[in-house]
């Protein structure tokens, strides 16, 4: 069996416990999504400033557990600033590690570095708690399709 | 017999799971009221019969088949006697409990409930009990009204009586899931009935743990899972009063739940067949006569007053350790609570605790038990629940209390 040192890493703890870019942004002009784990009643809200095809500012709110919250405060992080299509790679990067991506192979060709994102590897050990990792991307794709609409 | 004469721990040992280690260590199973284990009874009934007896029931002549029927239907007069239900064609086997409301709704509901009419439910519902009339209540344009609850988890009932005035149905748990609450089920179905209204109740929490008796309560319907009751997943059960049954249309159509049919049209088998259409779960219905017959054998009061004891000091075992830093929901007398303990503790959330609980071989649920406007209320989106049953003992509540200790050693709190 996996020993939870491969689910609670240290910096896996850090942003649970800090996390980055909490809060929210006015909308309009940004974009807002609600993601729901019906699995055990998380909730996160996604607010996403696009601006010229660059996400331009990100702020997460909502409750979770500590992988959900601590995957959303990491992933705020990485793609703050990035380009819509850098944005895209680096969600399908992530769900290439999660083992969710329906084809590792068919990525955008945009190269992206996961860097401490990495540390949420370990949750493919456990799989009830993919979705909680999960939870934060799937709802910053709706508020970036919301953007797109 | 009282509680002593009972071997509590023969019970246990009853439980193959139970003996089962994983990683050096026992299993410690405390999700029993989302889904219970199964005693080596029901195991073998269910293994026996697909052994040596299988066969269809009802429709065929055969004596195989003719054993089979009488297997099958000795397992509802087992649950007619079990919840003390006046009639044996009053109790209509299900897929499971989900289906048993949905039923309700879809045939005596859409039947009787028109444009404006009101359906009263609580605060604590499993939301079996709520979407179902949400459906009805969307296509039929009604009213829902929501009994509330007190700061301790019990139902309000200051205003029962505005509340159920002109409705048409009172539909309400008589346990609680989350909270453990055991709700004044007698007095709700009279209350209902002087408003002219139907009382309808989810027993799902309740039969399994204590003596039921459905014409003591005078409700109207009463429905719950065998899969809950030591019995097999695959099965709900419905009761409901005959003259109601008679008076409904049928829900699914098909075999079994046929009088005649002609080319234009057909006529319903008596009751309990007009609600059966298709083949039934017929091995596990046997099975559930089985846990039946080795509940019945202990005794449900006796279940009741182990469940209470052990209720009582799991309370006592974590507000000794922990105090404060635990907050547990529902009511603290557990002359009205169940053997169901929802918690907060140490600000950790339950997804983490019960990932923490599970290295030491502690199983209890996280989430929010189907019940998402009452975590709405209790200011959540989650808890932790450990629920506790015939087979668990004082070791167990006190092996919840040791590992609640290495989650917070890992979030260093």
């Amino acid at each position: 069996m996996p020993g939870l040192e491969d689910l609670y890493r240290e910096i896996i703890l850090d942003h649970y416990r800090t996390p980055r870019n909490r809060g929210e942004l006015e909308t309009p002009p940004a974009h807002m999504a609600e993601g729901h784990n019906p699995l055990c009643g998380d909730e996160i809200t996604i607010y996403a400033q696009v601006e010229n095809g660059i996400l331009t500012d990100i702020k997460v709110s909502g409750q979770g557990c500590s992988i959900s919250q601590s995957s959303a405060s990491m992933m705020s992080q990485a793609v703050k600033g990035k380009s819509l299509a850098e944005v895209q790679a680096l969600v399908h990067r992530f769900k290439v590690m999660m083992s969710i991506a329906e084809d590792p192979e068919d990525g955008p060709l945009v190269e992206v570095k996961l860097g401490d994102l990495e540390a949420l590897q370990g949750v493919v050990k456990f799989p009830v708690r993919i979705k909680c990792a999960v939870l934060s991307w799937n709802t910053l794709l709706q508020a970036l399709q919301e953007a797109d609409s | 017999m009282n509680t002593n004469s009972v071997d509590w721990a023969a019970v246990k040992a009853d439980f193959p799971v139970l003996q089962r280690i994983i990683d050096d260590q026992r299993l410690v199973y405390l999700d029993s009221a989302n889904t219970s284990q199964k005693p080596h009874a029901v195991i073998d009934a269910m293994a026996e019969f697909m052994r040596n007896g299988y066969s269809p029931i009802s429709r065929s002549a055969y004596r195989l088949a003719a054993e089979a029927t009488d297997l099958f239907e000795a397992a509802r007069a087992k649950i007619q006697k079990f919840i003390n239900a006046p009639h044996v064609e009053e109790i209509i086997f299900t897929k499971n409990a989900t289906e048993a409301l949905n039923l309700i709704a879809q045939t005596w509901g859409r039947e009787n409930l028109h444009t404006g009419d009101i359906v009263v439910l609580t605060h604590m519902e499993h939301h079996a009990n709520i979407v179902p009339w949400q459906m009805l209540a969307a296509e039929r344009n009604l009213e829902i009204r929501w009994i509330p609850l007190t700061s301790d988890g019990q139902l309000d009932l200051t205003n029962l009586s505005s509340l159920l005035t002109g409705a048409k149905v009172l539909s309400f748990t008589a346990m609680s899931n989350v909270l453990g609450t055991l709700t004044p089920v007698a007095q709700l179905c009279q209350a209902a009935h002087a408003a002219g209204a139907l009382a309808i109740v989810d027993a799902c929490q309740y039969v399994p743990h204590n003596v039921t008796d459905v014409q003591a309560w005078g409700a109207d319907f009463a429905w719950f899972s065998s899969h809950k009751m030591i019995g097999p997943s695959g099965v709900g059960v419905l009761w409901g009063r005959r003259e109601l049954l008679h008076a409904m249309p049928p829900f699914l159509g098909g075999g079994n739940m046929i009088g005649d049919v002609r080319l234009d049209g057909f006529t319903c088998a008596e009751l309990p067949s007009k609600f059966e259409a298709g083949t039934p779960a017929i091995v596990e219905v046997i099975g559930l006569g089985a846990a039946v017959d080795y509940l019945s054998k202990i005794g449900m009061a006796n279940v009741r007053q182990h469940e209470m004891n052990l209720t009582d000091y799991a309370l006592r075992t974590l507000d000794e350790r922990y105090g404060t830093d635990i907050c547990i929901h529902g009511p603290r007398d557990i002359a009205v609570r169940g053997a169901v303990l929802s918690f907060a503790f140490r600000g950790i959330h339950p997804h983490d605790l019960s990932q923490v609980l599970d290295q030491k071989n502690v199983c209890i649920r996280a989430g929010h038990h189907c019940a998402k406007p009452l975590m709405k209320l209790l200011g959540a989106n989650a808890t932790a629940r450990a629920s506790f049953y015939l087979y668990n003992d004082e070791s167990d509540a006190d092996a919840l209390a040791d590992a609640l200790d290495s989650a917070s050693d890992i979030f260093g709190l």
